[in-house]
């Protein structure tokens, strides 16, 4: 693919602009915020389609209640938060009054702030929780986009389905990953570098960090491939499998915990159907305050942790 | 379109009450399991609601317009699922299938899994957020459709229900979302006094609304204030029904240990005697 040209963007400010991108092309999108507007962007949503979008306060399991509300009528609802709150204070909501009804309920959240690349705010800021909760919801689609045109994408892609979905969005503007040209889609996984020694398979901003781990490991004379694993669920379990296949050792890395989110969902993959080694980086700790750069070296999601975690991977291949 | 079946004389909604009493006692018994105490609580509310105020067309159940009964205590089923049943949204040989295998009559509401289950509950304190989101929908599309909400008085121990409280004022639904709080005095663990002392209508007061308060098993009492409640008001209107939980069972009204269990054999023949002869 051709190196994008687009500055680097908040995969945040990608809401506002999808939504309505959607208007535009005839959805019947309502969108709802809970006083943190002008930091998930919907506000921007909000001048543009005012009888479109509502700020309910500070009150997110009442957002949850409205979004499903709403959602049963027809709407394609959207509802959005820090990660931190939504899920956080509304899991219940959202598993009995959107999750629950058959099928589930055309309820599309959209949390921002996702990860630790928060920033100074600090623990209590810092969502490595809410994909482990949202993949527990049966019908929910779960996404985390790399980038803003991804994110632009997989929003729009989640307003046009009669599904649930949860899409995490971050704080800090990162480089572009894809352009124009790219098609998202819901569920498929995108190889953005071939590699045939080791697999790293990311989400979010570590898909940025993946790409540049795979340079250092080439330095090395290691060939790694890098999978953009937006969508944790459903998995694309065809591309896992034949990185399995064709690489023989998995890296997987997210802003979470290794517990619950995408290196979870990648090793039900391969333990049901190619047992394959996996080294799982992810954050396993709660957090502190910190520019968002300097919470990945706090945490580890360097370059320099994945180069590693490849090579401890590829010495336990059989 | 039908709408309500208005005028129902009380006489016959009386009639109406005592035949989904020995349902919710019946059901009860043969589940050998459910929520007895207030589902018969909640008895007058509904029937005058679903007869008389509630716009509604049971053989099309998906009617846009219609009025939304949204039951936000969900644990009241048995009440829930014979006020659907006699009002015609399914026959009320269903009802034997109260919390079986598969049944679309689940110990609480599957929401469309039967005609007239406007809303998945059972976890309280959700059910004005949902109306709610109708009512905005409703508005944004032109259609004037009301949502009634029927909570328990335990339930308003819930923070949610005052997020919503809040949020009906603030958007301007009062005449979209009428809500009705079965004040029965009982919760899970006892006498709400003892678990979480609470004052309705000063609550609901604070928040912005018109309280109607009514002697919850006067049928007259609760039609009135319905009719009283469904008028314009500068502010959203909440009934408060004073109620006795397990009303018309002599041994189960005002008794904690009923709010979640079944009669034997012989309680249900004294029960089922006891709804018959009418209430005192």
């Amino acid at each position: 693919m051709t190196a994008p040209t687009a500055p680097a963007a908040a995969t945040r400010e990608a809401y506002p602009v999808a939504l309505s991108e959607l208007v535009e092309q005839g959805i019947d999108v309502v969108a709802l915020d809970a006083d943190l507007s002008a930091s998930t962007m919907g506000y921007q949503f909000g001048e543009k389609y005012p009888e479109r979008w509502h700020s309910v306060g500070i009150a997110e399991a009442n957002m949850v209640g409205i979004g499903a509300g709403y959602a049963a009528t027809g709407k394609t609802a959207f509802i959005a938060s820090f990660a931190s709150f939504l899920p956080g204070r509304c899991f219940d909501q959202i598993r009995t009054s959107v999750a629950q009804p058959k099928g589930g309920l055309n309820v599309n959240c959209v949390a921002s702030h996702g990860g630790v690349t928060v920033g100074e705010d600090g623990a209590s800021a810092q969502a490595i929780e809410d994909l482990a909760l949202m993949t527990s919801l049966i019908p929910f689609d779960v996404i985390v986009p790399a980038d803003f045109e991804s994110a632009r994408q997989a929003i729009i892609a989640v307003g046009k389905t009669t599904r649930p979905s949860y899409v995490r969005t971050g704080r800090p503007k990162v480089a572009a990953i894809y352009d124009r040209s790219f098609r998202f889609e819901i569920g498929r996984a995108n190889v953005l570098r071939p590699g045939s020694d080791v697999t790293l398979i990311a989400c979010g901003i570590l898909v940025g960090i993946a790409l540049d781990a795979a340079a250092h490991l080439a330095a090395d004379g290691i060939s790694a491939r890098v999978i953009d694993m937006a969508t944790i669920k459903p998995i694309d379990r065809d591309a896992v499998l034949a990185a399995a296949r064709e690489t023989g050792a998995i890296v997987t890395a997210e802003e979470h915990q290794t517990h619950g989110g995408l290196g979870t969902q990648v090793a039900r993959v391969l333990a049901e159907t190619l047992p394959t080694p996996v080294a799982f980086v992810g954050v396993d700790r709660y957090g502190t305050s910190g520019k968002w750069d300097e919470l990945l070296g706090y945490f580890e999601l360097t370059p320099g942790r994945l180069s590693a975690a490849a090579k401890d991977v590829i010495a336990r291949k059989r | 379109m039908p709408t309500t079946l208005a005028p129902v004389s009380v006489a016959e909604l009386k009639d109406v009450a005592k035949r989904l009493r020995a349902h919710i006692v019946e059901m009860v018994y043969q589940a050998q399991s459910g929520h007895p105490g207030g589902s018969l609580s909640a008895v007058e509310l509904g029937v005058s609601l679903f007869w008389n105020h509630l716009r509604c067309d049971p053989a099309n159940p998906g009617w846009p317009d219609r009025d939304r009964f949204i039951l936000s205590k969900g644990h009241a089923t048995p009440f829930y699922y014979s006020l659907l049943a006699e009002r015609g949204y399914f026959s009320t040989e269903l009802l034997a299938k109260f919390r079986t295998l598969g049944s679309p009559l689940q110990g609480h509401p599957s929401m469309s899994a039967a005609p007239g289950i406007e809303m998945s509950s059972g976890s309280l304190g959700q059910g004005l957020s949902f109306a709610i989101g109708h009512a905005l929908s409703g508005r944004l599309d032109r259609r004037d459709f009301r949502c009634w909400v029927m909570m328990g008085d335990g339930e308003l121990n819930e923070g949610q229900v005052w997020e919503a409280a809040m949020a009906v004022p603030h958007f301007d639904l009062g005449d979209r979302i009428i809500a009705m709080v079965d004040r029965n005095g009982i919760q899970n663990d006892g006498f709400g006094d003892n678990i979480m002392k609470i004052h309705p209508p000063e609550m609901w007061r604070g928040f912005g609304w018109h309280v109607i308060e009514c002697d919850g098993h006067d049928m007259a009492a609760v039609d009135q204030a319905l009719s009283e409640a469904e008028r314009p008001h500068e502010k959203p209107r909440v009934v408060v029904a004073y109620t006795v939980k397990g009303k018309g069972v002599s041994y189960m009204e005002n008794n904690p240990s009923f709010h979640g269990k079944a009669p034997t054999k012989d309680q249900l023949a004294q029960a089922l005697e006891e709804i018959a002869g009418g209430l005192k």
